[in-house]
């Protein structure tokens, strides 16, 4: 059985590899450099309170706009790979269900900008606040009250693109300062909150596109 | 044994898993869920290891937060692209490579 | 102080992020000329920091203003300002072909403008970039782009290799991901500056495992053999430009992050496995060759060519400590981007003028298309490395090297390879010199397509003529 022995050496090679790593992780002292202390020093300077929050849109701020670039070229990738298929048919589904996407959406709509408003000083942000707007325009999809997407047309495309061109822009402002994304400490809240406020409404519809260009019937 | 280094070793297990599962498993679903087992494996590690002891440091979590993100985008396109494939094979594993 | 506002490193980032989010928003199969002068003012920019980091040093941009290990540093050394210039130097040429190779509302060619932004400014990001985990953000944009561009509006086969090139991407980044974990874990920064003289005086096993699996996934995103399982399907398989675009560009970026891992953070570990980097470097040649002179497809024997000639820059590990082996590396990277660049667009002017992707339709194609199978002469004799061009220059420099500490072997694998690569050319070559079929009908391709392949071609026999100012640049390393 060539299969048979193939599993045994790749499950036998998965061990090994986690007992020796899990040996050489006890081996660990303390490290050399412990970045807590600076992360703690330059918070007051970061415009923002919560340090994941500090570390994410300033301190490495700059992998946070590769990232969205990540995101809005997966969705790219995904128009270019799915090519144009008209959207499914919207299949209206219980009146209950939709009566609670509509009683639903408005709180999660409140959530999601609580959350925004959130991410300066406790767990929260833009990100989080996208995904739950997101969830919505789903759950809107998934009770009949949203069509799916076809291709997206110049109004939404903007739309997806706005957050990031805005990061873009701002971090490329900000070299008048001296380097990219470099914040001045008095104006560094207000800069992350509109970054951030742009991220959510592009990233809410990056999220929901992930979904709703999927969601059409598979051409047959 | 510290409450991070277990996640460090559990992380370690998810990863070893998950890519015995991309390598083994020919149904594509799964073998996406292998991946995302064995991206999560990765950041277990990179939190649980950096807090061994116990101490909550905020640089990983923040890298962890980017590292779901791309993820996700991975997942996405690999999920648009295994739909593509069932509409014009109706198969849900690759078919063999062929130069002709 | 306005210097910072102008600093090229920093817009070489900027730019292509900003016309792929243009070409974007203006939509489908638009986008070609943003492209093209953003890439013609990228060309200028790496030229001003290659002259700048001949004149200077390394040049560095600090992100934020905060400084590695809190923030992350950006920098570049002579190796990087080659990389640079090499990006943009072959990038320019295949816009132009490109704009020319997608017809109006061609599918494979609705979204290629912003794919290929994302794409370049990947490969720029990683190649300045200084810190580990933020190298991690690069590849992952550099690898979904790649594999977006794959499978731009093709059929199941095409879907297919996507896939496979996916898989393969994403478990590369993943295990190059749980070495960066690891290295996190150790030494609690990422930053490769502040690496480097932790690990030079104290790594522990951890740090071995880490080297070892960010190595052996950056080695799948190289298509190093055996790994290499992906990428004849991806390259052969894609459109034209694209697949120039992968072959010249995508794989070096993860060959280089090996080769800056080894050079600079884990220098004291990565040694170790030299010889069997080389080993397989080897095999790769051998085994490439061999695939390439048994292809049936054309795109799929320049494909295999890849893999052999992949396999070439692996050769110099073990004699990297050495005066002129980094030299050599750089030299073959030039020489194969721009070679390969040029005969994956020659390729795709036969196909689209014989419409067929056949190694035995091409009869009668030199009589035909003779500044295309004139492109793909040149690019051919870089392959094979006769002189003058740049591939007889890098692969002399590989043997200089390996004779001078002794590795008589590496020298006869150059030899060989060079052979084996002759009789893959040859066979294309011959085919093109015989007569036309009566049957045979051509599409007239336009004129654009065939000149932008054949300059590729030329620059890379052209560069062998120019090799020293490119060592000069070398020598500035950090």
């Amino acid at each position: 059985m060539k299969r048979y022995s193939l599993v045994v050496l790749v499950l036998s090679l998965a061990s090994a590899f986690v007992f020796f790593l899990g040996r050489a992780m006890l081996e660990l002292g303390p490290t050399a450099i412990d970045l807590r202390a600076p992360v703690a020093a330059h918070l007051a300077e970061s415009g923002v309170t919560h340090p994941v929050t500090a570390v994410l849109l300033n301190y490495r701020g700059y992998d946070t706009l590769l990232e969205i670039a990540v995101l809005l070229l997966a969705l790219l990738a995904i128009l270019a790979v799915v090519g144009e298929a008209p959207a499914s048919p919207t299949r209206a589904a219980h009146p209950v269900l939709q009566a609670l996407g509509r009683l639903a959406v408005p709180l999660m709509v409140v959530v999601a900008v609580y959350l925004l408003w959130a991410g300066a000083f406790r767990p929260g942000g833009a990100f989080q606040a996208g995904a739950v707007l997101a969830a919505a325009a789903v759950l809107l999809h998934l009770v009949g009250l949203l069509p799916g997407w076809s291709k997206p047309r110049l109004g939404l495309r903007f739309g997806l693109a706005a957050g990031f061109a805005l990061f873009l822009a701002v971090a490329a402002g900000l070299l008048t300062q001296g380097s990219l994304l470099q914040y001045p400490p008095a104006a560094a809240g207000v800069l992350i909150l509109l970054i951030e406020s742009g991220l959510t409404v592009s990233l809410a519809l990056i999220l929901a596109g992930l979904f709703l260009l999927l969601s059409r019937e598979a051409e047959a | 044994m510290s409450t991070g280094f277990i996640f460090a070793l559990t992380g370690a297990i998810l990863f070893a898993a998950g890519v015995a599962g991309v390598v083994l498993i020919g149904h594509l679903l799964r073998r996406i869920l292998a991946f995302n087992l064995m991206g999560s494996g990765a950041f277990l590690v990179l939190v649980g290891l950096a807090q061994r002891q116990d101490v909550v440091d905020p640089v990983p979590q923040a890298m962890v937060l980017t590292g779901i993100v791309v993820a996700v985008a991975a997942t996405a396109l690999a999920l648009a692209l295994v739909r593509k494939l069932h509409a014009l094979t109706g198969q849900l594993e690759l078919p063999d490579d062929v130069d002709a | 102080m306005l210097e910072p506002l102008f600093d090229p490193l920093v817009w070489l980032i900027l730019l292509p992020l900003a016309w792929a989010t243009l070409a974007f928003v203006l939509g489908p199969g638009r986008g070609a000329w943003p492209a093209i002068a953003g890439l013609a003012t990228q060309c200028w920019l790496a030229i001003e920091l290659a002259q700048k980091v001949g004149a200077g040093g390394v040049t560095n941009h600090v992100v934020g203003g905060w400084g590695a290990p809190l923030g992350i540093d950006l920098a570049v050394d002579g190796l990087s300002a080659a990389m640079l210039l090499l990006t943009q130097a072959v990038a320019l040429p295949l816009a132009i072909y490109a704009r020319s190779y997608f017809k109006l509302n061609d599918p494979a060619g609705t979204w290629f403008w912003p794919l290929m932004g994302f794409l370049i400014a990947g490969l720029n990001a990683l190649f300045v970039s200084a810190d580990l985990f933020n190298l991690y953000v690069t590849l992952e944009l550099v690898g979904l782009a790649a594999v977006g561009l794959v499978a731009a509006g093709g059929g199941a086969q095409q879907v297919a290799a996507a896939l496979r090139y996916l898989f393969a991407t994403l478990v590369g980044s993943g295990a190059y991901l749980l070495g960066v974990a690891l290295i996190y874990g150790a030494y609690g920064t990422v930053s490769i500056s502040t690496l480097l003289p932790l690990v030079t005086n104290d790594a522990p096993r951890l740090v071995w495992i880490a080297g070892g699996l960010m190595v052996s996934g950056l080695m799948l995103k190289t298509a190093l053999f055996p790994f290499h399982f992906w990428l004849p399907p991806a390259h052969g398989g894609a459109p034209a430009p694209v697949s120039a675009l992968l072959s010249a560009l995508v794989v070096k970026a993860s060959f280089y992050l090996i080769l800056r891992l080894w050079l600079g953070p884990l220098q004291t570990v990565l040694p170790a496995f030299a010889w069997l980097l080389a080993m397989l470097g080897a095999a790769a040649i051998f085994w490439g060759s061999w695939q390439a002179i048994r292809a049936v497809k054309l795109k799929r024997l320049i494909a295999y060519s890849t893999v052999a000639q992949l396999g070439y820059l692996f050769l110099i590990f073990p004699m990297l400590a050495a005066h002129g082996a980094l030299e050599a590396g750089v030299m073959q990277i030039f020489a194969h981007g721009l070679a390969k660049a040029g005969m994956f667009a020659a390729a795709g002017v036969l196909i689209k003028a014989t419409g067929q992707d056949t190694v035995a339709g091409l009869a009668g194609s030199v009589e035909r298309l003779p500044v295309t199978m004139f492109a793909f002469g040149l690019a051919g004799m870089t392959l094979m490395g006769l002189p003058p061009s740049s591939g007889f220059l890098a692969k002399w420099l590989i043997i200089e090297v390996a004779l001078a500490q002794g590795h008589w072997i590496i020298a006869m694998v150059v030899l060989a390879g060079g052979l084996l690569a002759a009789v893959y050319v040859l066979r294309v070559l011959r085919q093109a010199f015989l007569l036309t079929p009566a049957s045979a009908t051509l599409t007239p391709v336009p004129r654009m397509l065939e000149w932008s392949a054949f300059a590729l071609a030329a620059a890379s026999v052209l560069l062998g003529l120019r090799g020293v100012e490119l060592m000069r640049l070398l020598g500035a390393m950090a």
